[in-house]
């Protein structure tokens, strides 16, 4: 081989080896942003709902701070609810305050809409108002809701609210109405932005990392493999409803 | 005033009832319009008793629909020629009790307005949607069964009619009580018993408003009712009486066996306030025991006795309604066993419910639309029950 045709060769090799380790280099930075798009399961817009995830919380008993209320705080902020308290405000999520009656041990968990598997608002509701979407969000759609309140008795968790007063300043993502009824919606319009919930958010920025968030169906997440490893429990699960949201600790 | 002067100028005194069932409403159209404009902030609802007391007189209504259509049903499914004369009149009470439940039930809705959305979403696994179904069939069927049963070409198929229809109340009527039967989490409501109770309520109740009925047309007329047929139709009421009683004790029993629900029947039995007292004065003493020894003791069962008895009947099926339908609510979910319980939405605790104005007035219409109904339709289609009547020379009772 002449040493003309020995540098031409050399040549190539270099280019070859330049726009294959530049192919590389891409793939090694783009590779973590898909792997996390991929792990979060976000979804294009225009891509319907899937069944193959279903989103799901563990609440950590142990972690949740009797009394920090950054939760709810944090779920009033988002979903534009008042905040009050009145027996005919809205609360979608609510500190419970548990005492064991022979123990007497206190502790206190964020109570909200289970989303259950077999839903019993969604059984009731005589509109199809109250619907499970595909990924295991329980929701109510405020256009055909007339308003009857039978998901509200049917409710084991008492989960549900009932809008009572004319509303005003609402947040556009957070449809709500006076006369319907209405829960924690698992900040479904963040979830399809691939964000977390607005608790969630809350309970880590406070430091508490109580509430984990996740694909309970995805065995890589974080929440299916916490759930593998540690005891949780769903509450009243003798009814059968397998919940969405999990505890640890009680 | 005497019977002649009551007749001359009986048109008169017609339009007045009439006037005061427009009149009255008039006032539950008033109270529904606060409702509609305000919100149910202006009723005494809230989250844990979303059901007051528009639901107490509706279900009064659709439950003793079903009952009074029973006296037909002892007519010609059962041919008792006594209960026959008296079918049309029970077929309007029944349609004009229907009318006023569900108009209460509709207006007392989040979204009235959306109203038609039922029709148009069907949700099969519903029992409310069910029923949405089970009514509109009872009005037509109670028509077919009042055409069969007034037009003589047509009176040979008022007896499959009559049966279609007894089918149909059956069946409406455990409807109604599985709309709470099947609210498995609530102490209060759980209970295959639920529809059998219900049914036995719907004769007590239904007899109660018929009697009511009866008596005040044949005052209206100046006609005493047949002795016999009066005493067949008042041990029937008694017997009602005793059954519905029956049943309720049995319902509170089973729940108090279970040790898991004994928290519950103490509550609405002995510790709860306002539902105890309904439910010992309002529905056992004046709703059961007392009709029970003015339609039984000796010299007792009279008309004023019956009519007395009837009324408190009535009474106390409001009060059962109020202690079923709001004392249930009011009571704690039992979300976590075992542990001692409180938050901000009352988790743990009983809940509070005040009746408003405006949900009274709501229920008053109610009734007022079912008094129009039976009012005009008796006078229309003449449902006065046609017996050996005795014409009395002097006032009218």
């Amino acid at each position: 081989m002449s040493e003309t045709e020995l540098n031409t060769q050399t040549n190539l090799d270099r280019r070859d080896f330049l726009t294959k380790s530049s192919i590389g280099l891409a793939g090694l930075a783009i590779a973590p942003g898909m792997m996390l798009f991929d792990l979060a399961h976000g979804r294009a817009l225009n891509e319907p709902v899937s069944n193959k995830v279903r989103w799901g919380m563990l609440i950590d008993n142990n972690k949740c701070e009797s009394g920090c209320n950054d939760c709810v705080t944090a779920c009033n902020t988002e979903n534009g609810l008042s905040g009050g308290t009145k027996p005919t405000d809205s609360q979608w999520i609510r500190k419970v305050q548990l005492k064991d009656t022979f123990t007497g041990r206190i502790s206190s968990l964020p109570m909200m809409c289970q989303h259950c598997e077999h839903p019993p608002c969604v059984d009731v509701c005589p509109t199809q108002a109250s619907f499970k979407r595909a990924d295991g969000i329980v929701l109510v759609d405020k256009h055909i809701c007339i308003g009857c309140r039978y998901c509200v008795m049917a409710c084991p968790y008492q989960a549900r609210s009932f809008v009572h007063e004319v509303l005003t300043d609402q947040k556009p993502e957070v449809p709500r109405g006076k006369g319907t009824v209405e829960s924690c919606t698992l900040c479904v319009h963040r979830i399809d932005k691939g964000e977390t919930t607005a608790c969630a958010e809350a309970c880590s920025k406070a430091g508490h990392n109580a509430i984990l968030f996740g694909d309970l169906n995805d065995p890589q997440s974080e929440i299916s493999k916490r759930i593998h490893a540690v005891a949780s429990t769903q509450i009243r699960a003798d009814l059968g409803l397998n919940t969405g949201v999990r505890y640890e600790g009680i | 005033m005497s019977s002649t002067a009551f007749s001359r100028n009986e048109s008169r005194y017609f339009y007045a009832l009439l006037a005061l069932g427009v009149f009255i409403v008039f006032l539950g159209y008033l109270g529904m319009h606060t409702m509609e404009e305000h919100g149910h902030i202006v009723s005494g609802m809230n989250n844990k008793v979303v059901w007051g007391l528009p639901h107490v007189f509706a279900i009064f209504m659709i439950v003793a629909a079903s009952g009074v259509l029973n006296i037909g049903s002892i007519g010609t499914v059962f041919g008792q020629s006594a209960y026959k004369s008296r079918t049309p009149l029970a077929g309007i009470i029944a349609i004009g009790l229907l009318a006023g439940g569900l108009a209460v039930l509709m207006l007392d809705l989040g979204r009235p307005d959306r109203i038609i959305i039922a029709a148009t979403y069907f949700n099969p696994t519903s029992v409310f949607a069910w029923n949405i179904f089970l009514y509109s069939g009872f009005f037509g069927l109670a028509v077919v069964y009042l055409w069969t049963s007034m037009e003589k070409r047509m009176n040979v198929w008022s007896k499959p009619a009559g049966l279609a229809m007894f089918v149909w109340r059956v069946i409406l009527t455990s409807g109604t009580g599985l709309i709470f039967a099947f609210l498995v989490v609530r102490q209060a409501y759980a209970s295959a018993l639920l529809p059998p109770m219900f049914i036995v309520l719907s004769f007590a109740w239904g007899m109660a408003v018929f009697l009511l009925v009866q008596a005040a047309m044949y005052a209206w007329n100046c006609k005493v009712i047949d002795v016999g047929i009066q005493n067949r139709m008042k041990n029937l009421l008694g017997l009602f009486v005793v059954s519905s009683l029956y049943l309720v004790a049995a319902y509170h029993m089973t729940n108090l066996y279970f040790a898991k629900q004994t928290a519950f029947e103490m509550f609405i039995l002995r510790d709860g306030g306002i539902y105890p007292t309904l439910f010992w004065a309002g529905y056992v003493l004046i709703g059961s025991l007392l009709p029970m020894a003015l339609v039984y003791l000796p010299g007792l069962g009279g008309t004023k006795s019956v009519v007395t008895a009837s009324f408190l009947v009535v009474v106390g099926s409001f009060t059962f309604l109020y202690v079923f339908i709001i004392g249930g609510q009011a009571f704690p979910l039992s979300i976590f066993p075992g542990y001692e319980v409180s938050s901000s939405f009352g988790d743990g605790a009983i809940g509070s419910y005040v009746p408003s104005l405006p949900e009274a007035l709501l229920g008053m219409g109610g009734l007022a639309i079912a008094y129009l109904i039976t009012l005009i339709g008796a006078r229309v289609f003449k449902a006065m029950p046609h017996d050996a009547v005795i014409v009395t020379s002097n006032t009218p009772k």
